[in-house]
C-alpha cells in the first residue's frame, strides 16, 4: 500500500480488499463493551479541515480515538488560516508538532497531494474540491459488500450531481477496481466533460436504469458549489432525478439505496425512501468509522519498507 | 519432528490433562490464536466432547492489534476473532497456539482477553514448546517439548490449512526465526 491515501484510483485490488477485510474485523470491536484498541498509542492524527464537515471529521476522530491515537482538530475557522497562513506554513507547523498522519479536507482539488510533499507523515484525503473522497468510496463499497455479499459484478447506479461530486469520482474508480459495473445517471449539465474517459457507462434516464440496479446511490445536489443554472428548477430536477417511493419500487427486490449524506430530503431523495428498510444511510455512517480505522491502522500501524521506523 | 500420529496422541493427552485440571471442563472455553491455533482449538474441543459427552465452546482470538512488534514490520492483515456467544466472563479460558517461543504472542493475547471480559482463569495449551522465552510466561499444557537453537525454524503444518499434519525443524536464513508465540 501507498504511504498516503489521496485517490481511490491509487488503490490496487489487493489494497482495497485488505482495507475492506481489515474493516470487517474492526467492525466487530464496535459491538464490544470495550471499544478501544491500543494499537496507535502515542501516535498523533491531525484533522485539518478547511471546509465544514461534521460527519467526516467526527468519523475520523472516532476512528483515531478507538485506536488510541491522539487527535488534534484544526479547523480553518478561527485559526491562523483565517489570519492568512498558507497551506504550506500550516503543514510545516503540523510537522513540527510531530503529526504522524494528517487528515485533510480542502476546497481546492489537489491540496492533499501538495501536502503529501511537505510532511513526513501519512496524508489522508478527506475530500478535496470536486476531486476525490476515497474513504467515502471505501465505506460505500464496504456497505455494499455487507448488504449484498459481494462487489464483483454488482450493478451500481450513481445518480445526480456528478459534476460537483468527489464521492462519485472516488466511487467510480474504486468500484471499477473491485469489479463492479457502474452507471452514472444525471442531467447532461451535471456531468463532467471528461466523463467519457471514466471506467463506467453514462445514462440520462433514471427510470430505465433502476430495474437493473443492485445499488442506487443518490448524490446530494451541491447548491453551494453551483454558480450557474444547471437545471431549470429544483422541482423539475426532483421530478426527473429524485428517488421517491414509486421509483424505488422499480428496483429489484434485493436492491439497496445509498446516500453519502447530508441529504436534501425532498430534492434528490424522498423522506420515505431515506427512512425505508432498503436505505443503508445510517449503516454507512457506522461503517465509516470501521473503514477509517482500517485505513489509519494500515497507514500508521506498521513500519514502511524503507526500514524507517514510524 | 512429529508425525501425524504423534500429533494426534499429543492432542489427546493434552485434552485429558485439560479435563483433569479443570474438573471435567465444565466452564472451559478454548480460544485458538490465528492462524494455526484455531484448528488446534477445534480439535481439542472435539476430543473434550468425545470424552465428556457435552460440547465445549471453541473460538479464535486475534492478537495482531495488541502485538508489541507492530512497528518493526509493515502493517499486517488481521486474523479473525470469534468469541463464543456466552462470553468469557467467569469462564476458564484455555488459549491454544501451535508454537510457544518468545511468549510475546501470549502476552498480547492476555491484553486482548482483558478487553473482552474477565475470565475466572486463563491457561495456555501449545502443541510445541521450543524454549527461548523472552517474558515470564509458561504453558499449562504442552504437546511436545522441543529443545531448539534460536537459529532454527519450527514449522507446524495442519491438515485444515496446509493439507497435512507435521512438525518440521529446519535452519532459517534469518536468525530471528519464526515469530511463533
Amino acid at each position: 500500500m501507498n504511504r498516503h491515501l489521496i485517490s481511490a484510483g491509487d488503490l490496487s485490488l489487493d489494497d482495497a480488499l485488505l482495507i475492506l477485510d481489515t474493516a470487517d474485523e474492526l467492525a466487530s470491536t464496535a459491538a464490544r463493551p470495550m471499544k478501544k484498541l491500543p494499537t496507535l498509542r502515542g501516535r498523533t492524527v491531525v484533522n485539518l479541515f478547511y471546509e465544514d464537515s461534521t460527519r467526516t471529521r467526527i468519523s475520523f476522530e472516532a476512528a483515531a480515538k478507538r485506536l488510541s491515537a491522539d487527535v488534534i482538530n484544526f479547523s480553518a475557522k478561527g485559526s491562523s488560516v483565517a489570519k492568512g497562513e498558507s497551506l504550506k506554513d500550516t503543514a510545516l507547523t503540523l510537522e513540527a508538532m510531530g503529526a504522524d498522519a494528517v487528515v485533510i479536507r480542502h476546497s481546492a482539488s489537489g491540496a492533499p497531494h501538495r501536502l503529501a510533499g511537505w510532511v513526513r507523515g501519512s496524508v489522508v484525503n478527506a475530500g478535496d474540491g470536486a476531486h476525490e473522497h476515497p474513504t467515502q468510496a471505501l465505506l460505500d463499497a464496504f456497505t455494499m459488500r455487507r448488504r449484498l455479499g459481494r462487489i464483483e459484478e454488482l450493478r451500481v447506479t450513481i445518480v445526480g450531481d456528478v459534476l460537483h461530486s468527489r464521492v462519485a469520482r472516488s466511487n467510480v474508480l474504486l468500484l471499477s477496481t473491485l469489479g463492479a459495473d457502474v452507471t452514472l445517471v444525471a442531467p447532461p449539465t451535471l456531468l463532467p466533460v471528461a466523463v467519457g474517459s471514466w471506467p463506467c457507462s453514462v445514462g440520462y434516464d433514471l427510470d430505465a436504469a433502476l430495474p437493473k440496479a443492485d445499488v442506487v446511490m443518490m448524490l446530494r445536489v451541491q447548491q453551494e458549489r453551483m454558480n450557474a443554472a444547471y437545471f431549470p428548477s429544483v422541482r423539475e430536477y426532483s421530478r426527473r432525478y429524485g428517488l421517491d417511493a414509486a421509483r424505488m419500487a422499480l428496483l429489484p427486490d434485493h436492491g439497496i439505496v445509498m446516500h453519502p449524506g447530508p441529504m436534501n430530503r425532498g430534492v434528490e431523495i424522498a423522506a420515505e425512501v431515506a427512512d425505508s428498510a432498503r436505505s443503508t444511510i445510517v449503516e454507512q455512517v457506522a461503517n465509516g468509522v470501521s473503514v477509517r480505522m482500517a485505513v489509519l491502522y494500515l497507514l500508521l500501524g506498521g513500519a514502511w519498507e524503507t526500514g524507517e521506523q514510524r | 519432528m512429529l508425525e501425524p500420529v504423534e500429533i494426534r496422541r499429543a492432542l489427546t493427552r493434552v485434552a485429558h490433562e485439560i479435563l483433569e485440571r479443570t474438573n471435567g471442563g465444565g466452564d472451559v472455553i478454548l480460544l485458538g490464536i490465528p492462524t494455526r491455533g484455531v484448528p488446534l482449538a477445534r480439535r481439542l474441543a472435539e476430543r473434550l466432547e468425545q470424552v465428556e459427552g457435552r460440547p465445549v465452546p471453541a473460538g479464535s482470538l486475534d492478537v495482531t492489534m495488541y502485538r508489541d512488534d507492530l512497528r518493526l514490520r509493515p502493517a499486517r492483515a488481521l486474523g479473525h476473532t470469534e468469541v463464543p456467544a456466552e462470553g468469557i466472563d467467569n469462564k476458564i479460558v484455555v488459549l491454544v497456539d501451535d508454537v510457544l517461543y518468545s511468549g510475546r504472542t501470549v502476552r498480547a493475547a492476555l491484553d486482548a482477553l482483558g478487553d473482552l471480559g474477565r475470565p475466572r482463569a486463563v491457561q495456555l495449551a501449545v502443541l510445541v514448546d521450543r524454549g527461548h522465552r523472552e517474558l515470564p510466561i509458561r504453558a499449562d499444557y504442552v504437546g511436545k517439548n522441543l529443545p531448539t537453537s534460536q537459529r532454527e525454524l519450527v514449522r507446524v503444518l495442519l491438515t485444515e490449512i496446509d493439507g497435512q499434519d507435521a512438525v518440521l525443524l529446519g535452519a532459517t536464513p534469518d536468525a530471528a526465526g519464526r515469530e511463533g508465540s
